[in-house]
């Protein structure tokens, strides 16, 4: 190895393990003034801040500082500074968000920040929901149980066909491939086809009209526009909960799949089911309350 | 007369495993079993075909043991390509989540694959660099062969065996969930018996070095080695819920598991993938430079400085938890102090150079093993700077800590590895030179520019995420759901998978060319043997 090829090399130390040496050259200044103000930084910080474990606990710090009292803090701040607005919120008419400006601006805000948070899992983070997986669209003007404020609020504070709420809502289609022949419900489902568009089998449209009399318009009503007093959804409107399509409904039909909703009372507290009932509501597909 | 011992505890080692694969409780188990008992099937028959047999004498002592090296410089570059291709595929999963195929759901989801990702590269890739290059090293720099007979070689295929039964439990679900520390308690047991063999041949060979002191390097491989059996062990304190089952129970629960791992995990890095490389650092850069190191008062300095601080710095992991303030400030104080010791390392790596800049323009192979200490040095600041309680709490969580990883991993410990497997294939199969160094140049250029792309992506989508999550509105609500930040991210996560095909790719020509070199480079003619000599 060649040593000491520059006329400005340190000596080494002299060791030599493999032919690798090493030089005797100081350490940087700057690196060690550098390590030596961290040290001292560190030292002023530990200090300052809760640091060394001692027998029954640890140092509190001069500051006083601690990250449970400093999220405390932002939360009651938060919670202070809309303190009024909220009361109203939760006190007010339902009816009555929409007339105040200000009120509805801050329902719609805290109800979006609701939403995104437990509503988003099911029903997209823009409300648009899964499309024949069962989870609803908000977007549209197309209600289950109904698109006025107080029924989405209803909706929100009980749930649907939950069991921990007894004031969830409640209906359950039956599983009409344990009632039905095969052949009645090739029937029908070429009926309902028909009501918002073309059947598959135009041929049976007329036997699937008598089925769904007998079976189908007590619930989803005799013109199979529904019924939002029991969850029934339109069959005339295009907009399926569980997809469109011959196979889909056959299915729908044989197994009748019920969705769940969870109660959010026990979760949310008052103004934030009002909140997210108001952003809901705003979606587009908001109704007038009768 | 050791043979026959040798023989009996393989016959029962094959036999316990057989009645282990037949009564396991779960797949994983049962799988796991299997190979053991392959294993050691193999190694009876093998010690049984040399019982009897005169034993050659004993030349080989004279000579430096480097068949275990060989073997461990073929596996590193096999569970190179191995990780590589892991981690490139799931970061499409990641881009692209209908690659997560139905038909693989539960073995190569993306749950299953990101263990197997770290795994691979860290502990298959890393460890086996590790393993071969400090047995290398320690030889050359203490003048001396292995200590322990074969007992080398039993680390070496102990390690890869540690490794296929901790990815066979990964697959079939096996897992303890502890990040780095995946494995249940059977492979656990079975790395601590290799380990600490591995700790017995490396202190055994400094202990009968001829030279007087022991060289830098070796102090870093041996901190690395010894605080790495500390760390497995206490990390892994679990009680078996069955022998003949991979289910255990951790004997922490809560803050204190979360304490244990992240002084694990934090110590991972610390000690296996910084001390242990920096050992290798301190050989292979002043061999390929030709140069002294630059200051070995330095390397004293940094060397205590950076393993008795960074066994500290743990808790900055953990901001902003159930971990209690005081250990989070502790953690992130020495996480600062830490920076110029980490720092100590690259300067020494870097200033050795001086005097030898001029080589960074002909030898792709020095080039290569200075940009792994720039990326070092990048990533050592870095990392202080996020245990930072206030960056953290914007950092945490996101995938800045993702970009901060591989640009250590990467950058530092793939780049300085690849350097040490083009200086040590030639010199292990006896070449006068690599086959080609302008693919060489490839590998460097296609790495680099991976890792760029890699790292920036990161940056971006990272920094990205954690202002969308803190995004607040007028009256202090949330303005964007979780989704909405997995949504924004997808361009920069195929940015960031086109990065990995690029790093995977300059892998790929580094194997072709190790390949070349021993199949068509030519020999060295008279070879002299390496004598173990002053």
């Amino acid at each position: 190895m060649s040593k000491q090829d520059n006329k400005n090399d340190v000596p080494t130390t002299g060791h030599s393990w493999d032919g690798i040496e090493e030089f005797d050259n100081p350490m940087p200044r700057w690196w060690l003034w550098t390590f030596y103000a961290c040290i001292v930084w560190a030292i002023g910080y530990t200090i300052a801040y809760p640091a060394w474990p001692m027998i029954k606990s640890a140092t509190p710090g001069l500051l006083g500082f601690s990250t449970r009292a400093q999220v405390e803090t932002q939360i009651s701040d938060a919670e202070l500074a809309n303190a009024v607005i909220n009361d109203q919120l939760a006190t007010v008419e339902l009816t009555e968000i929409s007339a105040d400006p200000e009120l509805l601006g801050y329902a719609k805000n805290k109800g979006a920040a609701v939403f995104r948070t437990w509503c988003a899992q099911c029903h997209g983070s823009g409300a648009a929901g899964v499309q024949a997986n069962g989870y609803p669209n908000l977007l549209d003007n197309d209600w289950l149980w109904g698109g006025a404020i107080d029924d989405i609020h209803t909706t929100i504070t009980h749930g649907i066909r939950n069991t921990a709420d007894e004031d969830a809502r409640f209906s359950q289609m039956p599983a009409f491939g344990e009632i039905l022949e095969p052949t009645d419900i090739h029937a029908v489902a070429n009926y309902v086809m028909s009501l918002s568009g073309e059947a598959q089998d135009s041929s049976v449209v007329e036997a699937g009209a008598t089925v769904f009399m007998d079976n189908c318009s007590a619930c989803h009503a005799e013109d199979g526009t529904g019924d939002r007093f029991q969850g029934a959804p339109n069959l005339t409107d295009a907009i399926w909960l569980y997809g469109n399509g011959y196979d889909n409904i056959v299915k729908q039909i044989s197994v009748a799949r019920n969705g769940v909703m969870p109660n959010w009372n026990t979760r949310l507290d008052e103004a934030e089911i009002r909140a997210v009932a108001t952003y809901v509501h705003s979606l587009g597909g908001g109704e007038a309350t009768e | 007369m050791a043979n026959y011992y040798k023989l009996i505890v393989m016959g029962l080692i094959t036999l316990l495993a057989m009645i282990a694969a037949n009564y396991g409780r779960d797949v994983a188990y049962q799988a796991q079993a299997v190979v053991v008992m392959l294993f050691a099937a193999v190694a009876f028959i093998i010690t049984l075909r040399n019982t009897d047999e005169p034993v050659p004498v004993s030349v080989r002592e004279q000579s430096y043991f480097d068949d275990v090296v060989r073997y461990g410089v073929i596996a590193t570059a096999f569970w190179g390509v191995v990780g590589f291709l892991m981690g490139t595929f799931i970061a499409f999963q990641l881009a692209f989540p209908e690659l997560n195929f139905a038909w693989a759901d539960g073995l190569a989801n993306f749950g299953r694959l990101r263990p197997l990702h770290t795994s691979a590269v860290i502990f298959a890739f890393g460890g086996n660099a590790l393993i071969a290059t400090s047995f290398y090293v320690v030889q050359r720099t203490s003048a001396a062969r292995l200590w322990g007979g074969n007992l080398a070689m039993w680390v070496f295929w102990g390690y890869q065996l540690v490794i296929l039964t901790a990815a066979i439990g990964y697959l079939f679900g096996a897992t303890q969930s502890k990040e780095y520390a995946e494995p249940e308690w059977t492979t656990d047991w079975l790395l601590t018996v290799v380990w600490l063999s591995y700790l017995a041949v490396f202190l055994g060979t400094i202990i009968r070095r001829k030279e007087k002191h022991i060289y830098v390097a070796n102090w870093f491989y041996l901190s690395f080695i010894v605080t790495v059996a500390m760390l497995h062990v206490f990390n892994n304190i679990s009680i078996p819920v069955s022998l003949l089952g991979s289910k255990s129970v951790q004997v922490f629960a809560g803050v204190q598991d979360a304490m244990t791992q992240w002084w694990y995990g934090h110590n991972a890095v610390g000690f296996f993938l910084t001390a242990g490389f920096l050992g290798m650092m301190y050989y292979f850069i002043p061999k390929q430079a030709e140069r002294p190191v630059f200051s070995y008062k330095l390397s004293i300095i940094h060397f205590w400085a950076l393993i008795f601080i960074y066994i500290w710095a743990g808790p900055h992991h953990l901001h902003y938890t159930a971990l209690p303030d005081w250990a989070s400030t502790l953690g992130m104080a020495f996480s600062i102090v830490l920076w110029m010791p980490s720092w100590g390392g690259m300067i020494n790596g870097l200033m050795t150079l001086s005097g030898a800049w001029d080589k960074l323009r002909t030898d792709p192979i020095l080039r290569m093993l200075v940009i792994s200490v720039g990326f070092y040095g990048m990533s050592t600041f870095e990392g202080p700077m996020m245990s930072i309680r206030a960056v953290n709490s914007l950092s945490h969580y996101t995938d800045w800590t993702i970009g901060h990883v591989h640009s250590g991993a990467l950058g530092w410990n793939g780049m300085i590895t690849f350097g040490a497997l083009y200086f040590l294939v030639p010199r292990l199969w006896n070449r006068e030179r690599l086959y080609s160094l302008s693919a060489v140049s490839w590998h460097f250029w296609l790495a680099t520019i991976g890792i760029v792309l890699y790292a920036a992506a990161m940056w971006v989508t990272g920094i990205m995420e954690g202002l969308m999550w803190r995004e607040v509105d007028a009256n202090g609500f949330l303005v964007n759901s979780f989704a909405d930040t997995v949504a924004a991210k997808f361009p920069m996560y195929v940015v960031r998978g086109m990065g990995g095909v690029m790093y995977l790719a300059g892998a790929l020509i580094m194997c072709w060319n190790l390949w070349m070199t021993v199949k068509r480079s030519p020999a060295i003619q008279s070879a002299p043997v390496a004598q173990p000599a002053e």
